[in-house]
């Protein structure tokens, strides 16, 4: 159950090894196996619009948390240029924040993004994505940085939420996050943020306070993760997936709810599939979000921040004579 | 100033009368507590000082002056999400308003204390929790714009448990909108407080809690971002019992001070002295505007 999306996809990978295989033989063989190699193409497509054509809320946190799912590094990776800055300044440099100057198309950015491992060593290096105080406040000197040399700032979010460990609760990470929030707040450039895995709770919002929020279709981002919820509500982390489905954490719902802007789609099967294709679509949709928002004066593209957030959550508001002026 | 209902009830005759119960057992030291001298001693036991949670109602009457006049008391919840899981979350909601007898998560409004006009706000873990949705969200805002119109400093007491689960993303956003006004009431030069209650978690301590100015705590209050069970269940061990109360974060350098309740007011109102002149120079510049 834990890893359904990882366990049906091996089938696949298998059957797609087969087809390959049967495909090299029919070249260097005189026997004709066209007839069986469609035969299995279309067993492999019906089999692939059958596990991933309807995905279940439960099963896009899964895709989310997918072992080969492009991590922060991947999209980085592809800027033109990237020179990464490193700690807090005060205690040490969290890896679990990946951070720099770089180049996005020509463009001089400030990018930070959360970074999980890709295997289980680089995992126990980088806290599996959580993210320390040091880290946030790694993130928040250079948000302030960006914002002082008018450089934009291109966060990106992959976590199932920030570090709940004793050291962190002894360095205050409350306040840490909460000085984040503060600081993109305050940007005087443009910031978008990209959704590319798993949006966990405050720990994910640290960086998600944005002037455009992109999300990928089968990323998750939520007020908790499904086991956290389960676990604070019902006493009891295995019911994940019936909180995975109330909590309204796929992209469509957050698009529909206007908590985030932009879908960026996947390719069948996820991300993870075509990787290089969709590192590219989200880092052209980055750039397109900030042309228009570079355009906008600092005075405008703030004061449309504060109203953006302003407005969640106020829908049932009777707009009230607040308070009289009686004094 | 008109003065609402609850606080003409408090106001004479010391506990309110509506409470059922006429004792109460101090969860700590066990001492067996007669409701009215409780309340007398500030809700603090007489016996071993423990601080118990206080009602909104209770705490505004024990530090406004006179009249309160209050902000958002129409803003009701809805229910962006149709939660449902053993109960709907509006006949949750509607439980929580009869056992705790007030509307909401947070009391919000305008008074005065020893004189000083301030804009305070009041959390509740009484309600849910204390957590914080988008009628606790939007309540604080109201408080915080109309503080910063007003050009007064804002005083805001919390207790949560964090983010309230029913309410989903949009209660997460709250952490973001009440940030936006936090930094425009700050930017202005207005004095921000924080008094942080037993227990302050989640989203509300890792928002506004602790982007005020001063941040002051009640004694032993449990105060931190993850939760104790969650912490000893990712480390696997248990925790010391001093790990994140008032006290501890006051040696790790979090916070700014540990004030005992009987010396709270005063404390807040001598903030409140070193800022005025600025408030009433700002005042005078609206005026001579005008």
């Amino acid at each position: 159950m834990n890893n359904s999306i990882v366990e049906r996809e091996r089938g696949l990978l298998e059957l797609e090894r087969r087809i390959a295989e049967l495909r090299n033989a029919n070249v260097s063989q005189p026997v004709d196996m066209s007839a069986e190699i469609a035969a299995l193409q279309q067993k492999y497509e019906e089999l692939q619009r059958e596990i991933f054509g309807h995905l279940t809320p439960w099963e896009k946190v899964h895709m989310a948390r997918h072992p080969n799912r492009p991590t922060s590094l991947d999209y980085i990776s592809q800027l033109d240029r990237f020179d990464e800055l490193h700690g807090d300044r005060m205690f040490r440099d969290d890896p679990a924040i990946v951070a720099g100057f770089a180049l996005l198309h020509g463009r001089p950015v400030m990018v930070m993004g959360q970074q999980r491992g890709r295997d289980t060593k680089e995992n126990l290096r980088r806290n599996f994505g959580m993210v320390t105080p040091e880290g946030y406040r790694k993130v928040q000197r250079l948000a302030h940085t960006a914002s002082r040399l008018d450089v934009p700032i291109v966060t990106f979010i992959d976590t199932k939420g920030a570090d709940p460990g004793i050291t962190s609760e002894e360095h205050a990470q409350s306040e840490a996050i909460a000085k984040c929030l503060y600081e993109f707040t305050e940007a005087r450039v443009p910031i978008v943020a990209s959704i590319i895995g798993e949006g966990g709770s405050g720990g994910a919002l640290a960086l998600g306070i944005a002037d455009h929020v992109i999300m990928l279709e089968h990323s998750v981002y939520s007020v908790a993760s499904p086991e956290g919820c389960a676990a604070i509500l019902w006493g009891d982390a295995t019911k994940a997936e019936e909180a995975a489905a109330r909590l309204k954490l796929t992209a469509a719902d957050l698009r529909a709810f206007g908590i985030i802007d932009e879908i960026v789609p996947e390719p069948l099967g996820g991300a993870h599939r075509e990787p290089a294709t969709v590192v590219s679509t989200v880092l052209g949709s980055v750039s397109m979000a900030l042309q228009r928002l570079g355009a906008m004066s600092t005075d405008a593209l703030r004061e449309a921040r504060y109203q953006k957030y302003r407005r969640i959550g106020a829908w049932e508001t009777e707009r009230l004579e607040v308070i009289g002026t009686s004094r | 100033m008109p003065m609402p209902d609850w606080l003409r009830s408090r106001r004479g005759k010391g506990a309110d009368t509506r409470d059922a119960a006429l004792w109460s057992k101090c969860p700590v030291c066990g001492e067996v507590l007669y409701r009215r001298d409780l309340a007398a001693n500030l809700f603090v036991c007489t016996k071993c000082e423990h601080h118990f949670r206080m009602h909104a109602y209770d705490r505004i009457n024990m530090l406004i002056d006179g009249d309160f006049t209050e902000i958002g008391a129409a803003v009701q919840a809805g229910d962006p999400l149709e939660w449902v899981d053993k109960k709907t979350y509006p006949v949750k909601i509607a439980g929580d308003k009869e056992k705790s007898g007030l509307s909401e998560g947070v009391v919000a409004g305008i008074g005065t204390m020893d004189g000083f006009e301030v804009a305070l706000g009041v959390m509740d873990f009484h309600f849910r929790g204390g957590t914080m949705g988008t009628v606790v969200g939007e309540r604080l805002t109201m408080l915080l714009e109309e503080a910063r119109r007003r050009h007064l400093p804002c005083i805001i007491f919390t207790a949560s448990g964090g983010a309230r689960m029913e309410e989903g993303m949009f209660a997460l956003m709250q952490m973001a909108k009440t940030t936006a006004a936090v930094t425009r009431l700050m930017d202005d030069g207005n004095l921000f407080v924080t008094v942080l209650t037993d227990p302050t978690t989640g989203g509300v301590s890792a928002s506004f809690a602790f982007e005020s100015d001063v941040v002051v705590a009640e004694p032993k209050a449990m105060i931190g971002f993850a939760g104790r069970r969650v912490i000893e269940q990712t480390i696997r061990q248990k925790l010391p019992d001093q790990f994140q109360t008032a006290e501890f974060l006051l040696e790790k350098g979090a916070i700014d001070m540990v004030v005992d309740r009987h010396d709270l007011k005063n404390t807040l109102v001598r903030l409140l002295q070193y800022t005025s002149q600025k408030q009433v120079r700002a005042l005078q510049q609206v005026q001579d505007k005008l």
